[in-house]
């Protein structure tokens, strides 16, 4: 058992193309939320397999692409300002800021690093004390617990030069806000890897409150062909529910060792979203017991966001609205070498994904 | 960056494995998941096994694409 090829098995996937095209009825529109799905998708080719009734589109989680253009624009100050480190995800590295990416300020002189890990981070700040070491924390419910882990190990240890700036958002809020907007879906495929930390009763809320099928699920081609399945048949059968195809590592409840640490560490706040505006509750931020922690609290930047306007449609993309063929710029203005938007930065991000596996000529 | 992967534990040594996926060695903490031990399987993520994998859950999904297999081929 290897937990990969066992789910790339072509006679499964034929097999269940063909259940999916015998069982269509009507038309569905299904929305991954996840950047990590978005490019599995892709990369396997889901699309060209299903029958024309069955469309996927993409929503708001890549990471990277919710991100503000703001909290790019205050890492950039931050590392420049001189006996500060930012050691961060790779993944920011090109994400436009209102007037610089990170890899222009780096270019520049400021002091950017690269870690696989919040861990890394604050290695880096015990092997330099001299140093003051800023971690962006980025990402959803599934990275936010091992910055919690990191920044409990740092208040034990009485570390005094390693801060966080979080930007860490959380999903359900996000869906919620999609569909109060009044986007038109039959059924979300939930994202596997935010549910094995929440657990699937997080979207518990959208059959019950919205009437729509919920399928939590893998990221191999048979996960998310079965998923699709199991969503054609909650829709056929006028029983919206949330079920899991991804059991081998998503329970009901969760990972609850990693909530627990989760709580202790941040609490939720009204965030923005790049692209989709304030959520309320969408985000998480430091408690106050670790504001010493906490670079939002412990350094003051003057950023002064340029707002322009150069035509990126992420944001619609991001709803779900159209796809990245439907912008102007795409595969023109708009490369993965000559990014305008985040969504092309990212290898989660849709328009990047499109880009790469798509005849765009 | 939100890459989740199945990932082979080679040693552990307090809250910190080596893991390995497909050959590439990594670090992983091990704070969120309990009793792990060399040869499970866990999820990295972001330098954290984030969940054990459960082989019997495993399993049990193959056998029912196994079983969608025979009903349309049979
Ligand atoms: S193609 Fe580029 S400009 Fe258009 S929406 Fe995507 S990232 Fe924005």
């Amino acid at each position: 058992m290897k937990y990969v090829d066992e789910y790339r098995n072509g006679r499964h996937i034929a097999r269940l193309a063909e259940m999916i095209s015998r069982e269509v009825s009507r038309e569905y529109v299904f929305m991954e939320v996840c950047g990590g799905h978005t490019a599995a998708i892709h990369r396997f080719g889901i699309p060209s397999l299903l029958p024309p009734e069955v469309r996927l589109i993409s929503g708001p989680g890549c990471p990277v692409c919710v991100t503000p253009a703001r909290y790019i624009d205050m890492l950039v100050a931050l590392a420049s300002g001189g006996g500060v480190t930012v050691a961060m995800f790779g993944d920011l590295m090109r994400v436009p800021g209102s007037i610089l990416t990170l890899a222009a300020a780096r270019a520049a002189g400021a002091d950017i690093r690269v870690v696989l890990s919040a861990h890394e981070a604050l290695e880096l700040a015990l092997a330099d004390p001299g140093r003051k070491v800023i971690f962006p924390a980025i990402g959803f419910e599934t990275t936010a617990p091992g910055t919690a882990v990191t920044v409990m190990d740092a208040g034990k240890r009485g570390v005094d030069n390693f801060f966080v700036l979080s930007a860490h958002k959380v999903m359900p809020p996000a869906m919620e806000i999609l569909l109060k907007e009044g986007t038109s879906l039959d059924g979300f495929i939930c994202p596997g890897h935010v549910a094995v930390i929440t657990g699937s009763s997080a979207f518990d809320f959208i059959p019950e409150k919205y009437g729509l099928a919920c399928v939590v699920t893998g990221f191999e081609p048979a996960d998310l062909l079965l998923a699709v399945l199991m969503l054609i048949r909650q829709v056929n059968s006028r029983s919206p529910r949330v079920e899991t195809e991804y059991r081998r590592v998503v329970t009901r409840d969760g990972n609850t060792r990693a909530q627990g640490f989760m709580n202790e560490v941040f609490e939720h706040a009204d965030t923005e979203w790049r692209g989709l505006g304030i959520i309320p509750s969408g985000g998480l931020t430091l408690r106050k017991r670790y504001r010493h922690l906490d670079a939002g609290e412990q350094f003051t930047v003057e950023v002064h966001e340029i707002q322009r306007d150069s035509g990126c449609l992420c944001g619609d993309i991001l709803r779900g609205k159209i796809t990245p063929a439907d912008c102007p710029l795409f595969a023109g203005a708009c490369t993965p070498d000559h990014p305008e938007g985040a969504c092309m930065v990212s290898d989660e991000g849709s328009c990047n994904t499109w880009y790469k596996y798509h005849n765009h000529d | 960056m939100c890459l989740s992967l199945p990932a082979r534990v080679l040693t552990v040594d307090g809250n910190m494995a080596e893991v390995s996926v497909g050959g590439a060695v990594f670090r992983a903490g091990l704070q969120m998941v309990e009793g792990v031990r060399p040869g499970d399987y866990v999820l990295l993520h972001a330098g954290f096994a984030i969940e054990k994998l459960k082989e019997d859950e495993a399993l049990e999904t193959l056998r029912l694409l196994d079983e969608i297999d025979g009903l349309v081929s049979g």
